[in-house]
């Protein structure tokens, strides 16, 4: 059982700005997400995108945003749970909570934070009929460990970067690697393009295009696809089929948590603290809905600043917390760092 | 000055909207201004197609840019009208556009 102050629910900037805003309350904060790296969006669709509306940075790459975050939250040392969605909320008689993942870590703590943005990213699945029965028998969506290709015939789909990059890297393990896209052109770093042009001439990958998978067939596990291209009809014989086309966001298992939803977003009290209705468990950004709610990353930062200050409340009533500036506190990490102003230098002039 | 124009939402109900042409919006921008369901996941960066929509009218729209044209080329139910709701900016030229969403 992990346990800390609180649970945030949702690694991207919203949750990373409040391990800091907590930190400096002496809160000590664990992550989960059901992504393998911290970021959210940021990191996930867009982070090359620059962002203009964070205030004081007049251009920020979203990647950097979420490296200056995480820079910025070290001294306070997150725990963090990556790759594994929060599936399950209990609570304890003492009113605490307990949330489990859909790997079934546990995790502890008296106050929870959902910051989950759009939701859990799940993959986009084709539209094929009989797709779903297929499942863990030969088709993947996520490629969790390239070992389990080595020496099978794998057939991708896609045109974005992951289809590219997983070729590649599928095509010095698998057997053969084929890559179907509907288009001629594909979407992704120009190294990568080059990379699978290289491996396409060397024969290490096949390549066929414009083309879609139209049928899926085999006996216990999957075991052929049929690509058409252009009207023309083609069967490739193979072990697994991984379709790519890319996450898309579902605000998935905290719906079912009792939680009051609006918009399909979490209502909470934005007159207070971005408590929802269960106490003890907040909202903060993306996430949440409230009369004039703006989706915005420096809404996020402020929700977050507020939930900080009523969970400190909440985990000690009898505590007088005072706003604290950090350009007279300076920052104290849980490391045993300290970040301070430099002190004024007093010197007589003679 | 604002324009007219009509989406039709994915359970078949036109809804007629008033979008201004002078604070650089774009459709999918309007849309949720009007609190029509459409995700928006990215933003309006063309990388989602959360917003795809099919145009209904006759308008001359711009061109699709090259980012418009590979999130299409991965997206689900592409039919030959498809555009993305974020690539079309709100202008005087497009009263009486006339769009349906495209489904999830």
């Amino acid at each position: 059982m992990i346990r800390t102050n609180i649970i945030i629910i949702g690694a991207g900037p919203t949750g990373l700005f409040a391990v800091f805003e907590a930190g400096l309350l002496n809160l000590k904060c664990h992550l989960i997400d059901s992504l393998p790296k911290p970021g959210g969006q940021c990191a996930e669709i867009y982070p090359k995108k620059p962002i203009y509306d964070i205030p004081s940075r007049t251009e920020i790459l979203a990647g950097d945003l979420v490296d200056k975050l995480m820079e910025q939250i070290e001294p306070f040392q997150p725990g963090f749970t990556l790759g594994e969605t929060a599936q399950e909320i209990q609570k304890q008689a003492d009113g605490s909570f307990v949330v489990i993942t859909d790997k079934g870590t546990y995790h502890h703590a008296p106050v929870v934070a959902i910051a989950g943005g759009l939701g859990t990213f799940e993959p986009r699945k084709p539209n094929l009929s009989n797709l779903a029965q297929w499942e863990d028998k030969g088709v993947d969506y996520i490629i969790r460990e390239p070992e389990k290709y080595r020496d099978k015939k794998v057939l991708i789909a896609g045109g974005g970067d992951s289809a590219l990059d997983w070729s590649i890297v599928l095509a010095e393990v698998a057997q053969s690697v084929t890559l179907v896209h509907r288009r001629n052109e594909f979407r992704g770093a120009l190294e990568s393009v080059d990379k699978v042009q290289a491996l396409k001439d060397q024969n290490k990958i096949e390549i066929i295009t414009p083309a879609e998978i139209t049928a899926l067939e085999g006996d216990k596990h999957l075991n052929s696809l049929t690509v058409t291209r252009e009207g023309t009809s083609l069967v490739r014989f193979i072990d697994f089929f991984i379709p790519l086309f890319g996450l898309t966001p579902k605000l998935g298992p905290i719906a079912q948590w009792g939680l009051e939803i609006e918009k399909n977003a979490i209502k909470v009290d934005n007159s207070l603290d971005y408590q929802t209705n269960i106490p003890g468990i907040y909202a903060i950004g993306d996430v949440n809905t409230y009369p004039g709610k703006l989706k915005l990353i420096l809404c996020g930062f402020h929700e977050a600043t507020l939930m900080c200050q009523s969970a400190f409340r909440r985990l000690y009533p009898e505590k007088r917390n005072v706003l604290k500036y950090t350009t007279v506190s300076g920052i104290n990490g849980f490391d045993g760092s300290r970040k301070e102003a430099q002190k004024s230098i007093i010197k007589t002039i003679e | 000055m604002d324009i007219k124009i009509t989406v039709i939402d994915r359970s078949g109900v036109p809804h007629q909207l008033v979008a201004p042409t002078d604070m650089s919006m774009n459709l999918m921008e309007v849309c949720k201004a009007y609190e029509l369901h459409v995700d928006g996941i990215c933003g309006g960066m063309a990388m989602c197609a959360s917003c795809q929509c099919y145009v209904l009218s006759d308008h001359p729209l711009s061109e699709k840019s090259a980012d418009e044209e590979a999130m299409l080329s991965e997206a689900f139910h592409v039919k030959e009208n498809s555009r993305l709701g974020c690539q079309i900016p709100m202008d005087k030229k497009l009263g009486g556009l006339k769009v349906e969403l495209a489904p999830e």
